[in-house]
């Protein structure tokens, strides 16, 4: 399933990468893409192996607040 | 710091920083100087260090990440200037950048924030205030002065000054009265007026463009990928370089310096930075770009098609001359014999006699002739309306319309001539109108050296005497939408093209032009979603504004790649020559990064007038 996470301002272009990265390699996402102008995250993901609060948990470790997710 | 903002950090450590650099000028290294560098790292580099780790537990190394190596690197060898330095300008490059960036994408933010959260519904003759979400079709609003209108919807009572500034960018306020269809967003800047709505919130006109812009900014430029590539490979590289230099030279502060001009920072920025500014512009002004590709094939078009009605012309006929040959009233009679008629000419005969006649009765009976016209009866008599072949067939004298009749053939205007069963009673010709500035519009492109091309389902006649009108190059006529789509396709061989167009006919045109162009309020939903750029106030004119954008956006993005390499390249060099160190390198690195966005914003403030 797809899912779009909006976040705070992202601002810095390495954050991009660093995100991306992480998301990627989180067992059950199958690809996920940080959109920097509207500081939105999209994700596709399998909904068996990997969970939307965990998709969360994630980002939020990372250090980037998640606003709203639809 | 979790106590502290960021802008407090900032001012703390700046503080901090200048007195610590005073103090290490005048007494050089101390307990005092490196204590106060110390707590300047850790103040500074708290956010850093904490997002550094949080990413290595997922085993990626970010920029955050090298920074963090360069400071307890340089600690290591007793650079604790270097260390507080490097990981300030980097807290404070990324402040400032933040900042910047923000403004870059205000106009959008802007654009967000237009829509009013709730409406004044009428509710058994009551105001309720509702979420504006709520009211839906059908419903009855109130806006009064100052408020903005919450959907789109007819006015059916009231009238007002409105500024529907937010939908079009025109910044002049307009008289809206019964009947006249209103936006949401616009301001009610006097006046009061009640709407009957006609969309719903997440339909509204506004709400179309919002989604456009939305999904737009984040449509990546060619050029852009292309530097995303490029980084994928030169943060790598510079890592490498950064190990092996270690190894070979023993030199840790050069490999150190290295590592924080890993990350090429203003190449990545360089364009998303100029599309959201440019973009930004665009969508103040009534042009919606679908993103950074389009902004650079627009910028390449040297051929630009049009479709005919509703594009370069109104597309709804006007009664352009009417005369009157007898007593009787032929304006009124015409009006009631085309009564019961839907065809586009009919109804401009009767909103013609409207202006005189608010209300005009029926017909008793009507007996229609295809393609020729209709007889109708009314108060006892018997009545032709209709072309000249009508008249011809029912032997009515045509002597008397003869010199008009010639005039307007020559114009390809449509006559409609009203009889009794004697004589010519009256005459009406009816063109559909050119857009007013649609013929600037073709002047402008000229002067650009681009080449206009029409494209139309009317018949030759009636194409050709717009196209001379206009002065457009070419003519293709009586096409069907796949007729359309392949002249396009034939343009293409030789040229980049963009197609202007409305209606579904012209999708398939929209679609495969290198930039199709849609014309948002006369404009169908399928020529909206086929398009590339959307002309919210289906302003033709504004398609010269558009190349030009366009060409400062691609212009703006060059300039900052251009400026961008140079300065990796040069950053790259100063550091193996040994010229730049550690806090050099990271204040050139985040200056670059700065000057980037800033180079950005001035695309905010674009305006063609003074460019043309």
């Amino acid at each position: 399933m797809k899912k779009v996470y909006q976040l705070e301002t992202v601002s810095c272009p390495s954050c991009i990468a660093k995100i991306e990265g992480v998301l990627n390699k989180l067992s059950g996402v199958e690809s996920a893409e940080v959109l920097f102008n509207s500081s939105r995250v999209n994700v596709y993901f399998d909904e068996e192996k990997t969970s939307s609060n965990k998709i969360v948990e994630t980002i939020t470790k990372l250090g980037y607040v998640v606003l709203s997710e639809k | 710091m979790v106590f502290l903002s960021k802008k407090q950090i900032g001012m703390v450590s700046t503080v901090l920083m200048i007195v610590t650099f005073i103090l290490y000028r005048i007494e050089g290294y101390n307990y005092i100087s490196i204590t106060l560098m110390l707590i300047i790292t850790l103040i500074a580099g708290f956010n850093v260090f904490k997002k550094a780790f949080s990413a290595l537990r997922y085993k990626i190394v970010s920029i955050d990440a090298l920074v963090t190596i360069a400071v307890i690197g340089a600690i290591f060898i007793g650079e604790y200037w270097e260390a507080a330095a490097v990981v300030y300008l980097f807290m404070i490059g990324d402040y400032l950048e933040s900042k910047t960036i923000e403004k870059t994408r205000n106009s959008i933010e802007l654009l967000l924030h237009q829509q009013p959260s709730t409406a004044r519904k009428i509710e058994d003759g009551k105001y309720v205030i509702v979420d504006a979400e709520e009211i839906q079709v059908g419903e009855h609003v109130v806006v009064f002065s100052g408020e903005k209108i919450p959907v789109d919807g007819t006015i059916i009572k009231g009238s007002a000054s409105i500024n529907q500034a937010s939908i079009n960018g025109e910044s002049l306020p307009q008289d809206v009265y019964e009947n006249d269809f209103v936006y949401a967003t616009s301001v009610v800047e006097s006046g009061y007026v009640v709407i009957v709505t006609v969309k719903e919130v997440d339909d509204t006109m506004f709400s179309r463009i919002i989604k456009l812009v939305e999904e737009a900014q984040d449509k990546k430029a060619k050029r852009q990928k292309l530097l995303e590539r490029f980084s994928q490979y030169y943060t790598p590289a510079v890592i490498l370089l950064a190990i092996i230099m270690v190894l070979v030279t023993k030199d840790i502060n050069l490999s150190l310096t290295l590592l924080v001009i890993a990350c090429p920072g203003a190449l990545v920025i360089s364009t998303p930075v100029s599309i959201v500014a440019g973009i930004g512009n665009g969508a103040k002004h009534g042009v919606l770009f679908k993103g950074g590709e389009t902004v650079e094939s627009l910028n390449k078009v040297d051929v630009v098609a049009f479709d005919k009605t509703g594009t370069l012309t109104i597309g709804k006929p006007k009664v352009m001359d009417y005369v009157s040959f007898s007593e009787v009233d032929a304006l009124y009679l015409a009006a009631v014999g085309e009564s019961y008629s839907q065809h586009p000419i009919a109804l401009a005969i009767i909103e013609y006699a409207n202006k005189t006649y608010p209300t005009i009765k029926q017909a008793d009976d009507t007996e229609i002739f295809h393609g020729k016209g209709l007889r109708f009866e009314y108060e006892g008599s018997s009545y032709f309306l209709g072309n000249e072949r009508l008249m011809k067939e029912n032997n009515i004298s045509l002597t008397k319309v003869e010199e008009k009749l010639h005039y307007y053939q020559k114009r390809k205007s449509s006559v409609v001539l009203l009889s009794d069963h004697q004589e010519i009673l009256g005459l009406f010709a009816i063109e559909d109108q050119v857009r007013e500035d649609s013929k600037q519009l073709i002047e402008q492109l000229k002067r650009r050296g681009i080449k206009t091309v029409m494209l139309t389902g009317d018949n030759h006649a009636i194409a050709s005497a717009i196209a001379t009108e206009l002065n457009i190059d070419e003519i293709h006529s009586q096409l069907l939408p796949q007729d359309k789509a392949d002249v396009i396709e034939k343009l293409q061989q030789k040229s980049v093209v963009a197609m202007v167009g409305d209606g579904v006919n012209d999708a398939l045109a929209l679609t495969i032009a290198d930039v199709g162009i849609a014309m948002g309020q006369v404009g169908s939903d399928v020529a909206m979603e086929s398009a590339d750029v959307v002309l919210v106030n289906d302003d033709v004119s504004k398609i010269s504004y558009a190349l030009s954008l366009s060409k400062a956006i691609v212009k703006n993005m060059n300039i900052n790649i251009i400026f961008a390499m140079i300065v990796v390249s040069f950053l790259l060099m100063g550091v193996i020559v040994k010229t730049v160190n550690l806090s050099l390198g990271m204040l050139v690195h985040e200056l670059s990064v700065l000057l980037v966005i800033i180079h950005a914003t001035t695309l905010l403030r674009f305006n063609v007038r003074s460019k043309v």
